[in-house]
């Protein structure tokens, strides 16, 4: 999966994640910043964000994405007003080479989120070998010209000693992808230390017994690792 | 009639007079207005309350065609908005101070200050009531029979005070003065002998000026920090826009983009009006280029692009919404980091904690402020974790937990919160991760309460 992932994100291009809820923004917000942790080489990450997602849903907290494994010192956080500053600011910055990966998140579907808004997108991010990931908080799929688009979700973690939630642990589910068959899922745990995304499908999710799982990477179709 | 005359005297002397009460607030505003559309004539310009306006013209004159018509402009445009004033040109501040009250001089000529002040009286040194009485009465009635004795036998008899106001109203010394806006460290003017209405005109006006103004930049080898553009329009009114960077810059491109953003996102656009007639490119902080050579070092070229993208959002959005975070020493979740614009500062960085290996996150990626109220529904332990809560309006049932983390207030610092927190990190039964924390304890003097502080991924 990593190897799948990292090989189709690092390239240029707009990818949608949405929440599976409205209640696992964070988590897929987290998802999204992990993601853009391993396409962007080691450049900054530009985070556009929408003024409402951090009133609804909470702001940006740096101690915490240190833990993720994000060095806040790589970040840059812009809070715009609406929707089109929001679009209006995610271009601007994924036509800068020089920016690792552009998170951009607005909020719920803004108007001027349309097909033709999301090509542009596309292209800038295209020409500039920038990487686009678009979290859709509490909106819903439109029409897009995005490369793939995921569903992610808080996933059980596999609990540590005494019943301590664990690692971040995502239920993802693949909905769209220019280059294969959509509609794959899995469970992954972000392992902050070797940054990677480890399957934990096969375990069962709703275990309390607090056994660690250890899997190895899956081996997802090879057809992926070369997609952009 | 003169100042400083009772009502009862004025009214005896013109019996149907009109009064009306002093208006000192209108006035210092009237003042005011009048100082910035004196910014025309010259960036340093200085208020001098209660009356009387400052302005430095070295340097400015021969763009009005000499200090006499200079002179002359200004009385008329005062008198076209029904303002009567009174103008002295001197070689220093207080010099033409005196002479504007109390003299009959209009343009002192160059060297000629001390020449010029000698008949004024003494009244214009503007003394203690009691040293201006003392004056009087030694005999001592102009400022030229002060000049011809010796200072030192006023800084015996008065003050030191007095001696420098001598010496500043001769022009020999020279008062510190505050202008009313900081003085630019470069600036570059364009006059319009016909006011220009239309964006367009505006827009390649201030392209000619910018690269003027980075030409003067390449000559001092400097670079713009911040740089103001200031619209002076006919009517008077002056509509300044400011920019900033985040690295010291000379490219026009960059600082016109720069401009462009900021002009495109204002609410209420610049208007001209019936059009300028006057627009200043002003730089208020420049630095060297030199310990930013422009190096082929890519991570350097990295840096100039993130940093003019930087500044272009801030343009755009304004400094407070481009954002870096910096890591604070503190246990209070809620000020352990602290936000900065980057355009102010691109390069800070601070020493961040590395997570220990193996350790899932301890605190939240994303955190409500403040923190929200949550209803306990279900709890095991008084002093343990919820078995269940609710959140705005849903139930959530706790399935893992952590805790707790007790976080003490500190009481040392103002704004910080009261009661001893323990907080625990809790995962649901759809494997969500909050992070909860239980302020007071029970057997207290106020019940606890809980409340919801941040989302784990």
């Amino acid at each position: 999966m990593d190897i799948a992932l990292g090989g189709g994100m690092t390239r240029g291009g707009l990818h949608e994640i949405f929440a599976a809820t409205m209640m696992d923004e964070p988590s897929a917000a987290a998802f999204t910043i992990t993601l853009a942790l391993r396409a962007s080489n080691e450049k900054p990450i530009v985070w556009v964000r929408q003024d409402f997602v951090g009133l609804e849903m909470g702001e940006v907290y740096a101690p915490g994405l240190n833990e993720l494994g994000l060095s806040p010192d790589r970040l840059i956080l812009v809070q715009a007003r609406d929707g089109p500053d929001v679009l209006r600011a995610a271009e601007e910055a994924a036509r800068c080479s020089s920016v690792g990966a552009v998170v951009v998140e607005p909020w719920g579907n803004p108007k001027t989120l349309n097909l033709v808004a999301t090509r542009r997108l596309s292209l800038a991010s295209m020409r500039s070998e920038v990487p686009l990931l678009m979290m859709r908080a509490g909106g819903a799929p439109i029409p897009s010209a995005a490369t793939t688009r995921w569903n992610v979700g808080a996933a059980h973690s596999t609990c540590l000693e005494a019943e301590a939630p664990g690692n971040p642990a995502f239920t993802v589910s693949l909905l769209r992808d220019r280059s294969s068959a959509p509609g794959r899922k899995w469970v992954v745990e972000w392992d902050r230390d070797r940054r990677v995304f480890k399957d934990i499908s096969s375990a069962p999710s709703t275990t309390l017994s607090g056994g660690m799982v250890s899997l190895p990477v899956s081996r997802l179709p090879e057809a992926r690792a070369g997609t952009g | 009639m003169t100042a400083g005359m009772t009502l009862a005297d004025a009214r005896a002397r013109i019996p149907d007079l009109w009064v009306e009460t002093a208006d000192t607030r209108g006035d210092a505003a009237l003042l005011d207005a009048i100082a910035e559309d004196c910014d025309r004539i010259s960036p340093v310009v200085m208020v001098d309350p209660p009356d009387g306006l400052l302005i430095d013209i070295t340097g400015c004159d021969h763009l009005f065609g000499g200090e006499a018509a200079l002179r002359l402009g200004f009385s008329r445009r005062m008198q076209r908005a029904g303002l009567h004033v009174r103008t002295v040109i001197a070689g220093a501040a207080d010099t033409a101070r005196a002479l504007v009250r109390f003299g009959r001089i209009a343009i002192v000529p160059p060297g000629g200050d001390v020449q010029a002040v000698r008949s004024l009286p003494v009244a214009a040194l503007a003394l203690p009531d009691l040293q201006h009485l003392t004056l009087l009465r030694a005999g001592l009635k102009t400022i030229g029979e002060l000049a011809d004795r010796p200072s030192r036998l006023f800084a015996a008899r008065f003050s030191e005070a007095m001696t420098l106001k001598l010496a500043r109203i001769q022009g020999l010394a020279d008062p510190s003065l505050a202008p009313r806006r900081p003085i630019p460290a470069l600036w570059v003017e364009r006059r319009f002998a016909d006011p220009i209405g239309r964006n367009e005109d505006a827009e390649a006006a201030l392209a000619e000026l910018m690269s003027e103004l980075c030409s003067r930049l390449r000559e001092h080898d400097k670079g713009a920090r911040a740089v103001e553009a200031s619209f002076f329009r006919t009517d008077g009114a002056v509509r300044r826009i400011a920019i900033q960077t985040g690295r010291p810059v000379r490219q026009e491109s960059v600082l016109l983009r720069l401009f462009r953003e900021k002009l495109d996102a204002l609410t209420d656009p610049v208007d001209p009006g019936f059009g300028f007639d006057m627009i200043r490119l002003s730089i208020h902080s420049a630095d060297s280029l030199a310990s930013l050579q422009e190096s082929f070092d890519g991570r350097e070229a990295e840096l100039n692009e993130i940093s003019d993208l930087a500044a272009r959002l801030s343009a755009r959005l304004g400094a407070g919404r481009v954002i870096r975070f910096l890591p604070e020493d503190t246990h209070d979740p809620d000020r352990a980091t602290r936000a900065v614009p980057v355009a102010f500062d691109p390069v800070a960085s601070g020493t961040w904690p590395t997570p220990a290996a193996g350790e899932p996150p301890m605190r939240p990626s994303q955190i409500f402020r403040p923190p929200q109220h949550i209803k306990i529904t279900l709890v095991e332990a008084p002093d343990g974790p919820p078995r269940r809560f609710t959140w705005r309006k849903k139930e959530y049932e706790v399935k893992r937990a952590e805790g707790p983390e007790r976080i003490m207030p500190e009481w040392w610092r103002a704004g910080a919160f009261d009661r001893t927190r323990d907080y625990y990190r809790v995962e649901d039964s759809g494997g969500r991760r909050f992070w909860i924390f239980r302020a007071g304890a029970y057997g207290g003097n106020t019940a606890p309460e809980w409340y919801l502080h941040g989302m784990f991924a």
